[in-house]
């Protein structure tokens, strides 16, 4: 029995906070915000000269075989850094569903070690999300269509859809409303097997999620730390004052009581529990709390600074209120909790299994 | 990370489970805020201490299990799960008990721990003042030492003192540097409270019991053998064990936990009635994620301190949250009783109401939540002092 991180990981998760500092810091995305495209192919290059597209796919496919607890970290500084790229859907989440499909398929073959050297982009369609981030960009989607079965599993070339851009008040994500047309030759997987691969999908994509906004929570928490400690008024640092240091505890207390919580389900994931769906969706409720709470009281503590283009915390505000709606909204994941608690006569198991 | 019990630690829980199940108080105790309830308390500790289960963290040579902390969390839950009576013993066991290894002379530690790890001696705290409240250094009760320098003669009163009524002992701060302030020339005291010169006033609580007390000192004359530590160093002495350990065994998860399965219990059992009200089902979703959160803290802090962590000012965050969580958990079960909520003399509703009554004070006591809001601004997030 033990709930912590290994050492390694603690050291991986370091090195990865270091390389985003210098290479992702906030006048670069402010950058690449202004771009059409919203991406940075020198960014992308340097991200995957690390290793770090590489750390799903398994090690026969020329990766690193990291797991689902490992990246709760990776996706920790991913948030905090707001990296404004979708790295996490292609080097994550698509690594997951292809490698999660069985030994010798052909898109085993093609797109694992495209993934792990970082030379290919994968966008991912679940029914869950309205429209599919980078669709316009990706070289391959994977997309879902629905039969009375259960949700097929489709890999669909960039040619063979098309794609209506839409905008966010999050100007480094890029929305794609997708038209294409399933058949035989896109077809990856069917019925229950399909639907398997895209429900093992949404939690992780929930998770995903979850991780880059206690990242965005800490970092909104930080930046408030910063200003409150310069920001000076009746002669004064107003972090002096008691009613803006307690808004800032109350951050604290979130974050530090939303992270186990993360920590629990993405186990859970990695392990195959059966009881995975209730923790994804109280690990997705608390994670976007804590970065809403981080929003609210960021922009207050800020001042009328807060409420300008100017100051970075709108970038890191923008990113959370994007991503609480992300892979199952507040409604869809408050539900899901709400009856498997309220409406079965069993109790989840409160942390592990029991004699 | 792996998340499975060991076979030892499978063994463990089923040796409490086992031990409880043959011993347990097979009808509720009445109040401890009672003499009648202090009592009964008293002998089930006492029994449990036979057992050799009432503090399983100290160490065996001093009657304990010698048991990590995931043990601990294992028997709290097994506790919880077997309904047990809430224990009277932890200002001993859990507070006054690890300073007196950590700082007590060998003589005073066989004299104190063996008494205080059977029962035979209940202890009670005497930190706050009229005038040292949130404000602690602020103590201005006096232990001035005799001419002779064996005896302190002590003056002052001390406040909300948990127990005090029906205990027989109580440790504390006292000024024994007339000339100091704050923090410094305090010195820990062990004073028995049947002493001449001591005068108990209980205090009534919320819900009407004297669950604590004022306790007068006039000229109450305490050897010096029962300083805890140095002269003018019980600021410290107070402090060093007052960590983050000691917080989290004052308050296991396995109780919420527990109570919030009572309340999705209770909830289902009135769901029909509150069929109108959507946002009681939100109530009882967002307690029950409170104290599942709280549970996987536990676990996760738990982790980090057997592996070597050392864990400050984190603690304020526990004491917010768990305080709130109590709340959450009783006012919801009270929203869920509606009407009923009221009457003291529902059997349905007594314990949901003594519970929603001690809540309120969690928020208060061991540091108020503001304390602990500046805490956690200032340490660990280093804003400055105002």
């Amino acid at each position: 029995m033990d709930f912590t991180f290994s050492k390694d990981e603690l050291l991986f998760r370091d090195a990865v906070s270091r390389f985003l500092m210098t290479e992702a810091a906030p006048e670069m995305l402010r950058e690449i915000w202004e771009t059409d495209s919203g991406r940075s192919p020198e960014m992308r290059s340097k991200i995957a000269a690390q290793g770090l597209t590489a750390l799903s796919v398994p090690e026969a496919n020329g990766g690193m075989g990291m797991g689902d607890v490992a990246w709760a970290l990776m996706n920790q500084e991913l948030g905090y850094f707001a990296i404004p790229d979708s790295l996490a859907d292609t080097a994550y989440l698509a690594a997951g569903l292809i490698g999660a499909l069985p030994q010798g398929h052909a898109l085993r073959g093609s797109w694992l070690p495209r993934i792990a050297d970082g030379t290919c982009r994968i966008a991912l369609g679940h029914p869950i999300n309205p429209l599919v981030a980078d669709a316009d960009l990706a070289d391959l989607l994977l997309l879902a269509h629905p039969t009375p079965q259960g949700l097929e599993l489709h890999a669909v070339a960039r040619d063979a859809v098309t794609v209506t851009q839409h905008r966010s008040i999050d100007a480094s994500r890029r929305l794609g409303a997708v038209q294409w047309t399933p058949g035989p030759a896109t077809l990856v997987a069917a019925g229950a097997s399909g639907q398997a691969l895209w429900d093992a999908s949404q939690e992780r994509g929930a998770l995903c999620v979850a991780g880059q906004l206690i990242g965005l929570a800490q970092r909104m928490l930080n930046v408030s730390v910063d200003y409150a400690a310069q920001r000076t008024q009746f002669g004064k640092p107003i972090g002096s004052f008691q009613a803006v240091k307690h808004h800032l505890a109350d951050v604290v207390t979130k974050i530090e009581f939303a992270k186990p919580v993360l920590y629990r389900a993405v186990y859970a994931l990695e392990h195959g529990e059966s009881g995975l769906a209730v923790l994804v969706s109280h690990a997705k409720l608390v994670c976007g709390e804590a970065a809403l709470l981080a929003a609210r009281k960021g922009i207050q503590v800020h001042g009328a600074m807060g409420y300008t283009w100017e100051v970075d915390l709108q970038m890191f505000m923008k990113r959370a209120w994007a991503l609480d709606c992300a892979w199952g909204d507040r409604a869809y994941h408050q539900a899901r909790l709400c009856s498997a608690l309220l409406d079965s006569p069993t109790r989840p198991v409160a942390f592990a299994q029991t004699v | 990370m792996h998340l499975r019990y060991t076979s030892e630690q499978n063994a463990f829980r089923a040796e409490v489970r086992a031990w409880l199940q043959a011993k347990a108080p097979r009808s509720p105790l009445a109040s401890y805020d009672t003499r009648e309830g202090f009592e009964q308390h008293r002998q089930w500790e006492a029994c449990l201490a036979q057992g050799g289960w009432s503090s399983v963290t100290w160490p065996k040579a001093l009657g304990g299990r010698g048991s990590d902390l995931v043990e601990w969390l294992i028997f709290e839950e097994e506790y919880a799960r077997a309904d047990c009576p809430l224990r009277i013993n932890q200002n001993g066991i859990l507070l006054l008990g690890p300073t007196l290894m950590e700082f007590g002379t060998s003589a005073q530690k066989e004299r104190f721990l063996p008494r205080m790890a059977r029962c035979d001696d209940m202890w009670a705290q005497g930190w706050s003042e009229p005038n040292a409240g949130s404000d602690m250094a602020n103590i201005s009760s006096r232990a001035l030492l005799n001419a002779a320098g064996d005896h302190y003669v002590l003056n002052g009163q001390k406040t909300w003192s948990t127990r005090a009524v029906f205990a027989n002992w109580l440790f504390g701060l006292f000024r024994s540097d007339p000339n100091s302030s704050r923090h410094h020339g305090l010195s820990y005291l062990l004073v028995p409270l049947d002493a001449p010169g001591i005068t108990i006033r209980p205090i009534r609580a919320l819900n009407g019991k004297e669950a604590f007390a004022e306790v007068f000192f006039d000229n109450v004359q305490v050897p010096i053998e029962n300083r805890l530590g140095s002269e003018g160093q019980g600021w410290s002495v107070a402090m060093a064990t007052a960590g983050f350990e000691r917080a989290l065994l004052l308050r296991s998860p396995a109780r919420y936990q527990r109570t919030a399965d009572k309340l999705i219990a209770l909830y289902q059992s009135h769901q029909a009635t509150l069929a109108h009200d959507p946002s009681i089902r939100d109530a009882v979703m967002r307690a029950w994620m409170a104290a599942q959160a709280y549970t996987l803290a536990s676990y996760h802090t738990v982790g980090r301190l057997q592996g070597g962590a050392k864990i400050g000012a984190e603690s304020s965050t526990n004491k917010i949250f768990w305080s709130e969580l109590d709340l959450l958990l009783h006012e919801t079960a009270m929203r869920i009783l509606g009407a009923r909520a009221e009457l003291c003399d529902d059997p349905l509703v007594h314990d949901w109401l003594e519970g929603f009554l001690f809540a309120q004070a969690g928020p208060i006591y061991a540091g108020s939540n503001e304390i602990q809001r500046n805490i956690i601004a200032e340490r660990l997030l280093g804003l400055p002092k105002n």
